[in-house]
């Protein structure tokens, strides 16, 4: 049997996250909106319980805000990037290894720990998350990360639980696989879902018992990896597919719209650093960019205008610079004066990992740019995002988001730290 | 520190098993003639007399905040816990990890306001204590939470 892995997840992380500081968001509905104030990312329990959906827009909710006093919040990255550096230190001594897997969730390798009672190891943990953070979690405990995520899911949904459950006991994991919907298992997308059910594949557990070879067949060796998964054999679907993305946006809402070109131009670049910046990270190189931008679609009685353009890159890079001209060149083809833009970006297709990508015939050397682009992402790393830019970025950034309801920086600015009467 | 591992004496080991030997005791035709016999940059002048003891400069942030996962920094606000040497403005150190025991200065949510008192236990009962004139003691009730325990002041003089 494999070594057991958790998945420790916070619950309504953001939430939570403000709650920690201020204590008059305890007991009331709170959300937390995305960036540039636009739809609700996270939801406290008792936004939940109002309707309130994960991606509502804030405008569709003026309503229920005022009637219900619903606490609205910006997103305040700096406070949740800390406090994840907290919660993570706080798990630590209670694991051999642990892979961070998004901001509130993260991978725990218990080998080594398997003579233990299991679920009071995980709830010694959360106790010393919360009493560390103030955050309450719930873990999910397997063989396999699938089936871990598919316990954390568990164990949040049902109070039965307690705040743990562990898929390794056979009455457990009955219970849970028969009770879970097909298409809320992690992976499987939702045309994947539908081909799933039409074949009355309805349940976490059937997926499980489907034959491999049909498995194959509907979702290609990824699906199968993920039937492994579900039954207990750890397969490296989980790294292999992330990395190897698809695609890549980077998108923005302005707050104040856009309406010349050369701004538009500066805003679009930063996208395209910053997409330059992800495919490096990521060792990928992309084929094609798309650039795009449209005015306020929420308000009808303004003149409408939106765009977008692909642009091949060729050869295939993730070289910044590039990224820029090939962006200029797409706004440049899409561009319409005399109206006022509040959303544009990018879109990076056909990503390769950078060893495999194809070669031309009459290549320049890339090793100069490849330094360059290497120190530009370590001036950025090191003195803060946007401390090197390229001159068509422009250094005054007016297309900065909106975000007028976030809380102070409570525990990274010594400007901005929790007062405490005396 | 790089420069203290180069500085160490070159150690030659000999053709016998377990026999290793200071360069000074070693005859000249065993030392192999690429072995530098000093490792340590020396530009032209004389070398630091510091060199092989340089350390890290003293870091108070470190020393003040031992637990930094489960540690938060706050600010004073008001003169009840004068007494006890801390002012209005000054920085505390609060530890959530280290249990509130009696005796100690403690943040604690007072009908979920933030409120810096000792915390005491007298005749039967736990109560938050300032350590001024003019203030009231706050007994411990469902309404009042312990925060975390003060485990460091800091202030900036002028």
């Amino acid at each position: 049997m494999s070594p057991p892995i958790a998945l420790i997840d916070c619950n309504n992380y953001y939430v939570s996250c403000e709650r920690a500081f201020d204590a008059s968001l305890v007991g009331v509905p709170v959300i937390v909106l995305s960036n540039n104030d636009g739809c609700a990312i996270a939801r406290s329990a008792e936004a939940k319980a109002l309707g309130i959906k994960m991606g509502d827009p804030i405008h569709h909710l003026r309503d229920k805000v005022r009637q219900h006093g619903i606490q609205v919040r910006s997103s305040n990255y700096a406070l949740y990037g800390d406090m994840q550096r907290r919660v993570i230190a706080a798990c630590e001594s209670f694991a051999r290894d642990f892979e961070i897997y998004s901001i509130d969730e993260t991978f725990l390798d218990l080998a080594g720990f398997e003579g233990r009672d299991l679920v009071a190891h995980a709830n010694a943990m959360r106790a010393q998350v919360q009493l560390w953070t103030t955050i309450p979690t719930c873990v999910g405990i397997a063989e396999t990360k699938t089936l871990a995520k598919l316990a954390n899911a568990a164990a949040k949904k049902n109070p039965q639980f307690g705040g743990v459950a562990d898929l390794r006991d056979d009455d457990v994991r009955r219970d849970v696989m028969h009770a879970f919907a097909v298409g809320d298992v992690w992976g499987v997308g939702g045309a994947t879902a539908r081909k799933l059910t039409d074949l009355g594949i309805h349940t976490a557990g059937a997926l499980r018992d489907m034959p491999m070879k049909q498995a194959r067949a509907i979702g290609t060796v990824i699906l199968e990896r993920l039937v492994a998964e579900l039954r207990g054999v750890p397969s490296n679907a989980v790294e292999a597919v992330e990395p190897r993305r698809k695609g890549m946006a980077v998108t923005r809402s302005f707050g104040t719209p856009i309406c010349d070109f050369e701004r538009m131009m500066g805003a679009l670049s930063q996208y395209a650093m910053r997409a330059g910046e992800k495919l490096r990270s990521h060792g990928l190189v992309a084929a094609r960019l798309t650039t795009f931008f449209h005015t306020n679609k929420h308000k009808p009685d303004r003149p409408q205008y939106g765009a977008s353009r692909m642009v091949t890159l060729h050869p295939m890079t993730n070289d910044s610079l590039e990224l820029i001209a090939a962006a200029r060149r797409g706004a440049e083809k899409a561009w319409r004066d005399g109206f006022a833009y509040t959303k544009a970006g990018i879109m990076l297709d056909d990503l390769l990992p950078e060893d495999e990508r194809p070669r031309t015939l009459f290549e320049e050397d890339t090793a100069k740019r490849d330094r360059l682009m290497g120190a530009l992402d370590a001036i950025n790393g090191k003195f803060g995002t946007w401390t090197a830019v390229t001159a068509s970025q422009g250094f005054k950034r007016e297309w900065k988001m909106r975000s007028e309801m976030r809380s102070p920086a409570w525990t990274t600015d010594i400007g901005q730290v929790p007062t405490v009467r005396a | 520190m790089s420069s203290t591992n180069r500085s160490r004496p070159v150690v030659v080991p000999l053709n016998r098993p377990n026999d290793a030997l200071r360069l000074h005791d070693v005859p000249f035709e065993l030392v192999p003639c690429e072995v530098p016999f000093f490792l340590v940059h020396t530009p032209a002048g004389f070398p630091s007399p510091a060199q092989d003891d340089m350390q890290e400069p003293i870091d108070l942030g470190a020393w003040l905040v031992e637990h930094p996962a489960a540690s938060y920094i706050m600010r004073v606000e008001g003169r009840s816990m004068a007494g006890a040497g801390i002012n209005d403005g000054d920085l505390l150190v609060v530890n959530r990890a280290k249990a509130p025991r009696t005796g100690a200065v403690v943040v604690a949510l007072v009908h979920g306001e933030r409120t810096l008192k000792r915390l005491r236990y007298i005749d039967g009962r736990h109560w938050l204590v300032p350590e001024a004139e003019g203030f009231a003691d706050i007994l411990i009730d469902e309404h009042v939470e312990i925060w975390g325990t003060v485990v460091g002041v800091a202030r900036k003089m002028v």
